[in-house]
């Protein structure tokens, strides 16, 4: 697994890739939260990173499927995917070293927004009056929500041999369960799933998890959700040798 | 036995790619496997190195089974895809330390890369990118990469496909090198490449196996049979050609017919026969039957 993390990464920063959706993610969220006059902090008039934690799941909608979307899809189509399922490792170890390094790969772009943290911490007057255990929970959750997405992700890279087809299934499924299903919970149609609706929706748990509280039901539902994703993706890896 | 295959059947939506095949490879033997394109030789190497599982059947590498216990199976055996897929944005150090990690070498990985290097004589290229490299350099570093874990078996899918005659030659010998220590199968669609570096020959076609046996006995087998070019100054069929007495098989390319006998003095009656119909002989050579006949009797006439 380890090995298949550092190649993962090695290809990441070897190509421009890494540098790209690091700079791209703190660029955005930047705007948002320092430039736009309807969005930006000093027009807000309030100490906090609402914003930042606003435009963020909608930012890495379009940039994880960007980073996942090679993962298996590539190594099919130029065929290595052969040379590794052919090396003395498990299916599942292949698929979480790719997961890992995706979810590493969040991490370092939700890394520099720190220093807007650390703005707005000596912006505040007195220094320091803000929801700090509001914000770190706000980080912990945007990091939970990348790892869902970056699960949505492998999959559809495991589904298909054509990135552009990865990367759009992969944008949607991603749309789909952060907000369409929370949405969804208006329709009278639909009104008797509402509880499922909610509990499926990804926003509910990252929300939730956003007020500073860690409920172990949330972390239980984040890591569940990663999991069926990667036991889908291995049934498919699977399902290859048929 | 080295290498286990019994009762082999892989169907791809309702097409058998391999039909009920049986082998086995005896420790030190280096097997070619022969056969036109789509005759199943991929497939067969594909379910021995664990990529893919037969329908029906069972196989084995050192007594470990492909279905239970695979990864001894993947541990045993160097593996060579057709087409020799490589990561190109890698450094050929890079790639041999990556694959040095997956196979989990504890001992002195570096060495192992540097000695495999050595090896397959990339020395002079190891600083480049592997897609910047020409195709037989691209070869060796997928001969490297199946045998950087100094496996038992080897498993190589047309290993010097699309290389130049000097490449050719020169990867044969590194094969025919490495197969002193080793069990290997190789696969090929030329039939010189096979003969050149097999002690055994298996041919397949169409999914079935057609021949098995040791190249000299290959040979031998046909010993008994007479080839004859001709060139007949009027044209003649086929069907009169096959009245004559003792003809096997003909087969013609423009005027030029080649004709199998197990007649010897096959040449006397074409003689007669071109007087009696009123027609004259150009050309006539004898040929000695070579694989290239043997297989090409074998793989068409199913």
């Amino acid at each position: 697994m380890i090995s298949i993390l550092i190649k993962e990464i090695n290809s990441f920063f070897s190509s421009i890739i890494a540098y790209l959706v690091i700079i791209v993610f703190f660029a955005i969220t930047g705007v948002f939260l320092w430039i736009i006059p309807e969005t930006n902090i000093y027009d807000s008039g309030y100490a906090t990173l609402d914003q930042l934690f606003e435009i963020a799941p909608w930012v890495l909608m379009f940039l994880v499927p960007a980073i996942t979307m090679r993962a298996f899809a590539e190594e099919r189509k130029s065929g290595t995917l052969e040379i590794i399922l052919t090396k003395p490792i498990t299916d599942t170890h292949l698929i979480l070293g790719k997961y890992f390094a995706g979810i590493l790969l969040v991490l370092l772009s939700i890394l520099p927004t720190l220093i807007y943290y650390y703005s707005v911490y000596h912006l505040a007057t007195p220094t320091g009056n803000m929801d700090n255990g509001g914000t770190w929970g706000s980080f912990i959750g945007l990091l939970l929500l990348g790892s869902a997405y970056v699960s949505i992700g492998i999959f559809t890279s495991v589904i298909t041999d054509n990135q552009i087809i990865s990367f759009i299934f992969s944008m949607l499924f991603c749309f789909l369960f952060y907000i369409l299903l929370d949405m969804l919970r208006g329709l009278t149609i639909l009104s008797s799933f509402d509880p499922l609706l909610e509990y499926l929706s990804i926003n509910t748990h990252y929300i939730s998890i956003s007020r500073g509280v860690l409920d172990s039901r949330d972390i239980i539902y984040f890591v569940s959700f990663s999991f069926v994703f990667i036991i889908l993706s291995q049934l498919i890896i699977e399902k290859r040798k048929w | 036995m080295t290498i286990t295959a019994n009762n082999l059947t892989k169907i791809y939506s309702e097409q058998k790619a391999i039909d009920n095949i049986s082998f086995t490879v005896n420790k030190g033997e280096i097997v070619g496997f022969l056969g036109p394109n789509g005759a199943g030789k991929s497939t067969t190497m594909k379910i021995l190195a664990c990529y893919t599982l037969p329908n029906e059947g069972f196989a084995s590498i050192n007594n470990f089974s492909i279905f239970d216990n695979s990864e001894e199976v993947r541990k045993n055996t160097g593996y060579l895809p057709e087409q020799n897929p490589l990561y190109n944005e890698m450094y050929i150090r890079e790639y041999l330390i990556f694959l040095t990690r997956l196979h989990k070498i504890k001992f002195k990985p570096l060495a192992r890369v540097d000695e495999m290097i050595e090896i397959t004589g990339l020395q002079d290229e190891m600083h480049k990118k592997i897609g910047q490299l020409s195709k037989g350099y691209r070869q060796r570093v997928g001969l490297a990469q199946a045998l950087i874990h100094n496996p038992p078996v080897l498993l190589l899918d047309e290993p010097t496909s699309g290389l130049d005659p000097n490449q050719i030659i020169e990867i044969r010998n590194l094969i025919k090198e490495i197969g002193k220590t080793k069990t290997i199968i190789l696969s090929s669609h030329i039939l010189q490449e096979v003969q050149a570096m097999c002690n055994r020959i298996i041919i397949l076609t169409k999914g079935k196996i057609v021949a098995d046996d040791t190249t000299e006995n290959l040979l031998k087998m046909n010993k008994q049979k007479l080839s004859v070019k001709v060139i007949f100054k009027k044209p003649v069929t086929n069907e009169t050609l096959m009245k004559i007495k003792g003809v096997i098989k003909t087969h013609s390319s423009g005027e030029q017919w080649n004709i199998v006998s197990d007649d010897f003095e096959i040449r006397e009656k074409l003689f007669d026969f071109a007087v009696q119909s009123g027609n004259h002989i150009l050309e006539m050579t004898k040929e000695s039957i070579n694989l290239e006949q043997i297989f090409q009797q074998l793989t068409t006439n199913q």
